[in-house]
């Protein structure tokens, strides 16, 4: 490669890193202007402030956004729990066992996956209704696990698929028993997959907004993205602009941080699962 | 064919079967037993969490019924559909939806492709702050995204009004111009996507090939679009058909930046509007009904017309 083209790519790197934050560091500039300065149309704030983040964690947005904050956390860590313990046990029989109807398996997750979340809104709303589970949190669980269960037994059937399963049949021939050939051999080389599919499930979870709005209403059972779209100003011709870019960091900032400390996992569970299967 | 098929084919999972079923049924039963007993639940699940809606969504679509008043529940049959179907609204948000899925589609297809190739040449220190900095938009929430591109473009808070010279005019007001930021901020925040299933495209492109088309003078454009392109057609046809199935859903961007406001409805809001606002149960289980069958059109055509056989594109083995 010639020194021109080489600064050809730089440049062009340089402007994908751009392109990935700018957004990013505007919504941040913007949680940190004055109510007063949330009108002087600039990119960055003259006199920052933190007075968005004192609303949202202590002033009249508290009662909103914590409530919020802790649905999403609980609702997100359970829906990503179930569905890769259940992705697992499936992954596990699709990569090693031969059995009539994998293909099945595989087919109708990716029916799932495609499948138009808003169209299960509306009988999901009305059945809720009728059966308590409109606004809570179970409520929300259960059709997260529609978002999660689809990729999770696609991107770990993927990473399965890749582990020498006869190097357990080799342990055992060495001496070790069947448990502990599968607990020293398979369960190390395994873990970093279900570890990627978790983190790929859980950010699916945390981005949901259509149950979030259509299946709760208070702050019961409300997550944070819905919460956010719920948010009020001090009063009512004061649009709430400050508080939603405070609380719009705060649930950038867990995922952003688990995106680039994990970076290299996350990229290989995403292509593995979506191109390589 | 193409690498990725190749490489599935010789897969371990792929010719084991047969080795299996030669050890005798009894064996092979219980291990399908087992298989099924790992697998069924999270199948059960799938289906039971998208099979009950879509069945009640049909039978409700059926009925004249207001959540307000659910007294007057009534059989009509098809006549929901035939209103809506009449309906320019529903012309007019199935046209957006279309013109949203085809422009961010076609547009993502080439920013995400320069991306992947930045990607892949770029080396040393660079390219793992590169590889880093695209995830960023994908752990984005897309509500987040949503309202940085809306105060950007806000009248009374954005800095884009400025930048662009285009002083008091309400981007949100006019349907193109809100149209065009509800575009923006959809490629901003899926781009990384398409452009990391390219990246993996790329990098099963044989590298000697390229090379051998380079001594035979080709010009990069020409080794571009006769070797590189046609050899990663498989993840091409994956990151584009998911694509286009994850925009034409489009709901997110749409509720937070206009709530379907000046003529910028898309077919999953007014899903939203008739369920949830206006609590019509018949009439929004009508339009989910008709969302699902355009989403199974565009499944088929894919298949069909471009010929993506998903599950092989995918690998499954």
């Amino acid at each position: 490669m010639s020194a021109k083209e080489k600064t050809g790519w730089y440049v062009g790197a340089l402007l994908i890193v751009l392109y990935a934050i700018v957004p990013v560091v505007y919504i941040v500039s913007m949680s940190l202007k004055s109510e007063a300065a949330l009108s002087e149309k600039t990119f960055f704030p003259t006199n920052a402030t933190w007075a968005n983040y004192q609303g949202i964690f202590a002033g009249d947005g508290a009662d909103l956004f914590l409530p919020a904050l802790r649905n999403s956390i609980i609702t997100c860590l359970v829906a990503t729990f179930i569905a890769v313990v259940l992705a697992m046990f499936a992954a596990y029989a699709i990569a090693r066992l031969d059995f009539p109807g994998k293909r099945v398996v595989l087919t109708s997750a990716l029916a799932v996956a495609v499948f138009p979340v808003i169209t299960m809104v509306t009988p999901l709303f009305n059945l809720w209704r009728q059966i308590g589970l409109y606004d809570t949190i179970p409520g929300l669980i259960i059709p997260y696990l529609a978002l999660t269960l689809p990729i999770s037994i696609w991107t770990m059937s993927a990473f399965f698929r890749g582990i020498p399963w006869d190097m357990e049949q080799a342990a055992q021939v060495d001496g070790a028993t069947s448990w502990q050939a599968f607990r020293k051999v398979i369960v190390p080389l395994a873990a970093p997959g279900v570890f990627t599919t978790a983190i790929i499930a859980f950010f699916i979870a945390w981005n949901d907004f259509v149950f979030g709005i259509s299946l709760t209403s208070t702050s019961d059972a409300q997550p944070v993205p819905a919460a956010l779209s719920s948010f009020t100003g001090s009063s009512y011709f004061v649009q709430p602009t400050g508080a939603i870019s405070a609380a719009a960091v705060i649930v950038t900032i867990p995922v952003v941080v688990l995106a680039l400390v994990f970076q290299r996992r996350i990229v290989a569970g995403l292509t593995n699962g979506a191109v390589k299967g | 064919m193409s690498q990725v098929e190749t490489r599935s084919a010789g897969d371990l999972s792929v010719s084991r079967p047969a080795k299996r079923r030669a050890r005798g049924s009894d064996k092979a039963r219980a291990e399908a037993r087992l298989g099924w007993y790992l697998a069924g639940p999270a199948f059960v699940i799938l289906v039971a969490v998208t099979g009950y809606p879509i069945l009640q969504a049909l039978y409700e679509s059926l009925f004249s019924y207001r959540l307000t008043a659910p007294g007057d529940r009534e059989f009509v049959g098809l006549k929901n559909y035939g209103v809506i179907l009449t309906d320019s609204l529903w012309w007019k948000a199935l046209g957006n939806t279309a013109m949203i899925t085809v422009v961010t589609v076609a547009v993502e297809l080439v920013i995400g492709f320069a991306l992947a190739m930045v990607m892949h040449k770029v080396l040393g220190w660079l390219r793992p702050i590169v590889r880093t900095a695209i995830l960023v938009p994908y752990a984005v929430i897309t509500v987040v995204s949503a309202y940085a591109w809306q105060y950007a473009f806000g009248l009374t808070t954005g800095f884009m009004n400025v930048v662009l010279g285009l002083d008091d005019f309400d981007v949100f007001a006019n349907k193109w111009s809100a149209l065009a930021v509800i575009c923006l901020s959809e490629i901003w925040k899926t781009t990384p996507f398409i452009s990391l299933l390219l990246l993996a495209g790329l990098a099963q492109v044989p590298s000697d090939m390229t090379e051998a088309a380079k001594v035979d003078g080709a010009t990069a454009w020409e080794r571009l679009w006769k070797v590189t392109l046609p050899n990663m057609k498989a993840s091409i046809m994956v990151a584009l058909l998911f694509r286009a199935l994850d925009a034409f859903r489009i709901f997110d961007n749409v509720y937070i930046m206009t709530k379907g406001a000046a003529g910028t409805e898309t077919v999953s809001s007014l899903a939203y509007n008739q369920t949830i606002s206006r609590l019509e149960i018949g009439l929004g289980s009508a339009v989910s009904v008709l969302l699902f069958v355009c989403v199974l059109a565009i499944c088929f055509i894919a298949i069909k017309v471009f010929k993506v056989d998903l599950a092989r594109a995918r690998g499954e083995g």
